[in-house]
């Protein structure tokens, strides 16, 4: 099989994230994806035969490409989240790993906050537990719209068809209670590469009584062109162009990345939070105007009307336009080791339009164990996930994250450090 | 209904995030600077401030630390360039900061300037007040970069910290800074060097020519081929022999290697690359090329 250049250039990029408990084979799934997909160049691969053997580990371990967080989590410093890339002959894949650890819900949530598709690993000795319940919950509320469930170490359970049928209908209660729309379980060994990237061997073939895809094959199949919001017409304007040259004297473009739906010359379009109405005069690039922009592109877009149209104002269709919000309740990811206590005041960062604002009352928070809610809890501390109603200094042209994922988001900033300390999934709005 | 479009192909994505980062950086800090080494990674860089800001001026400045030891072609390409798109270039000196004894040069047969830039880096940007600098880093460059932010920050020394990294969630940047931080910002992070080089070849990018194979004189030390030049003392069983070769990195001439390519167009290139990252399944190293390349890559140093 060759892959000529042309084709690569036309391939889709899917981002994914992957959760795990500790050693439920994360590491080695990862080196596997990598090994079995050619990414490992000869001097890496002989770094790790090398290191394997000085170990006497007796086979290659594949876990060792990822090693610098492994060296961390020995230590047991703080771990982040590592990023990497791999491409095959269908789709470029960018991979934001997010380690299990004190820090979790934090790693993945960042982690999963662009993903496309998250990956979750169990042992399929152990089944279904509390962390794979954390870990589908976080992917709901992130609204990531594909999970893959891995189903590791199935060679530590003789393959058994009937032990992962349970725990495939274990998995299907916690997603319907989850509403996790797109669930694919996958049987595999990381260690032996079964089902990983190839079918994988044995004397008979070890998982034969399994018909559906690997997970490379599901990785490169899965439709997520459908994921976009192309419905509700979305602009955040993020900088102004005004050349004032000669030959641009009254060009006035207004750059950004379209957050939702197909724009075009012609269309409608209300300028929020001021309410002033006008029409696409032109959707362009350095290339020159366009037909249509689709939400994920960066362009510019000049309206008819001269009209005072600055950065941190949102483009939008007037027939349904994103609410105007003074007040929002959110479900929130507490990311900083200082507890967040009610009447806290904070800077929320909502598409290009940063204001401030006070987290009014703490609603609810989650239990990470049973995840019920707990109402009225004192604090946030550093991991909670809970429903706080803000109320803003300025009001946020804002949708409900569940309707789009750039317009329902935002991020919570401390004013006295300027760290970020928080993120935020628009659960509704009050104008 | 009308057919959209919607898929968008890698590139397009990419661009899309790259161009996003660029116009944040220009909107949330005071002062920033692009910096540009005449290398494919900036050359990517300014196209895509060319595709935030055109038609309007580029918001910043251009600046390139220049070590007193590049390739004549690529200084040649660097000025000529930053000429066409009418911006400000800014040249940050290493031969300056020896002459003044901010550092002191490296001696011998393996002396080179690499660690030098970082000095004369810091300086420029403490003299003319730089808060923020752009650059063409890549996660896929070492390890250590997996983990960096995008927007990330330095302290007064110009030094990273990895344990106390900010989160960085959807395409929300936090670009507020602390006294006395500035902060580095690469919105090609997320790019492969296939990336790099198939984006050159759909925007049609100008290159220096030393990306492409030429024949050159050059000599072997420790497995790897160095151009022979004024720069660089070879030793006795260094001789200098003539072969066909290209540049993957444009950095100091005394520690950059070649590879040996007959690859003479940017189409050879790609698919040089492209082979070299995505072999046939079950074939179970990449050849010989593709690992002395890849050692190449990682000798790369310009780590600002
Ligand atoms: N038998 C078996 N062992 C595995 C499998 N996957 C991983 N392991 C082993 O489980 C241990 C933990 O794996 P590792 O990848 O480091 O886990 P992580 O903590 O999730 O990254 C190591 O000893 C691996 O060799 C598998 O499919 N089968």
């Amino acid at each position: 099989m060759s892959v000529t250049s042309s084709e690569l250039m036309a391939t889709e990029l899917l981002r994914l994230v992957t959760a795990g408990s500790v050693d439920d084979g994360k590491s080695t799934l990862i080196g596997r994806l990598l090994y079995d997909t050619k990414q490992i160049l000869a001097d890496q691969l002989e770094h790790i035969e090398e290191t394997s053997q000085r170990r006497g580990d007796g086979y290659v371990n594949l876990a060792l490409l990822t090693d610098g967080l492994r060296a961390e989590r020995e230590q047991g410093i703080t771990i982040d989240v590592a990023y990497r890339s791999f491409v095959t002959a269908r789709r470029r894949f960018q991979l934001a790993d997010a380690p299990g650890h004190v820090q979790y819900t934090r790693n993945m949530v960042t982690g999963a906050s662009t993903a496309d598709l998250a990956i979750i690993l169990l042992d399929a000795r152990k089944g279904v537990v509390e962390q794979t319940r954390r870990h589908s919950y976080i992917a709901a509320i992130l609204g990531i719209p594909h999970v893959v469930v891995a189903v590791n170490k199935m060679d530590l359970v003789d393959f058994s068809e009937e032990r992962y049928r349970a725990i495939e209908q274990e998995l299907r209660e916690t997603s319907e209670r989850l509403e996790l729309r797109d669930v694919r379980v996958i049987p595999m060994s990381a260690l032996r590469g079964d089902n990983v990237v190839e079918r994988g061997e044995g004397m008979p073939q070890s998982m034969a009584w399994y018909d559906g895809p690997t997970l490379l094959e599901h990785l490169e199949t899965v439709e997520i062109a459908g994921d976009r919001d192309l419905a509700h017409r979305r602009f955040p304007v993020q900088w102004v162009i005004r050349p004032i040259s000669d030959s641009h004297h009254d060009y006035r473009g207004y750059g950004g990345q379209v957050a939702g739906g197909v724009w075009a010359a012609g269309d409608d379009v209300v300028v929020l939070p001021s309410g002033r109405r006008s029409r696409v005069a032109a959707v362009e690039s350095l290339d020159g105007p366009l037909d249509l922009a689709v939400a994920g592109m960066s362009v510019t877009i000049r309206l008819e009307d001269a009209l005072d149209v600055s950065r941190g104002d949102m483009l939008a269709d007037p027939m349904e336009s994103p609410t105007v919000a003074r007040e929002l309740e959110a479900t929130v990811c507490w990311m900083a080791e200082r507890p967040l206590e009610p009447r806290t005041r904070l800077v929320v960062k909502h598409t290009t339009r940063t204001v401030r604002a006070i987290a009014d009352e703490l609603l609810s928070v989650v239990d990470i164990h049973t995840l019920e809610d707990q109402p009225s809890p004192e604090r946030l501390e550093l991991n909670d996930v809970a429903r706080v109603r803000f109320r803003l200094a300025e009001p946020l042209a804002v949708d409900s994250y569940a309707e789009n994922r750039a317009t329902g988001a935002f991020i919570l900033i401390d004013e006295s450090t300027n760290d970020t300390v928080g993120a935020g999934m628009i659960l509704s709005a009050m104008s | 209904m009308i057919q959209v479009p919607v898929h968008l192909s890698h590139l397009d994505e990419l661009e899309a995030e790259a161009v996003h980062i660029v116009r944040e950086v220009a909107a949330e800090l005071e002062r920033p600077v692009l910096l540009f080494s005449g290398g494919k990674d900036s050359i990517v860089l300014l196209r895509l401030a060319e595709k935030a800001f055109r038609p309007g001026k580029f918001p910043f400045p251009v600046m390139h630390v220049d070590t007193g030891h590049n390739f004549p072609e690529v200084l040649e390409y660097r000025d000529r360039r930053v000429a066409e798109l009418g911006e400000t270039l800014l040249v940050a000196s290493v031969q300056e900061s020896i002459d003044n004894g901010r550092v002191v040069e490296e001696t011998g047969p393996r002396a080179s300037r690499n660690q030098l830039q970082t000095t004369t880096l810091l300086d420029a940007i403490e003299q003319h007040r730089f808060d923020a600098a752009i650059g063409g880093a890549r996660r896929d460059e070492e390890r250590a970069r997996a983990k960096e932010r995008i927007f990330s920050f330095r302290d007064d020394f110009g030094q990273w910290n990895p344990r106390a990294q900010r989160p960085e969630l959807w395409n929300l940047y936090n670009g507020r800074l602390r006294r006395g931080e500035q902060v580095r910002v690469f919105p090609i992070s997320n790019w492969t060097e296939l990336d790099v080089w198939q984006y050159i070849a759909r925007e049609n990018l100008e290159l220096p020519p030393i990306y492409f194979a030429h024949e050159r004189e050059v000599f072997r030390r420790d497995g790897m081929l160095y151009a022979v030049s004024e720069f660089v003392e070879r030793q006795d069983d260094e001789d200098p022999f003539t072969v066909s070769v290209r540049f993957r990195t444009v950095g100091d001439m005394s520690c950059t290697g070649a590879v040996a390519s007959e690859a003479r167009s940017l189409e050879d290139v790609v698919a040089e690359i492209a082979a070299t990252r995505v072999t046939e399944r079950g074939e179970t190293r990449a050849d010989d090329r593709a690992s002395e390349a890849a050692m190449e890559d990682r000798k790369r140093v310009g780590y600002f």
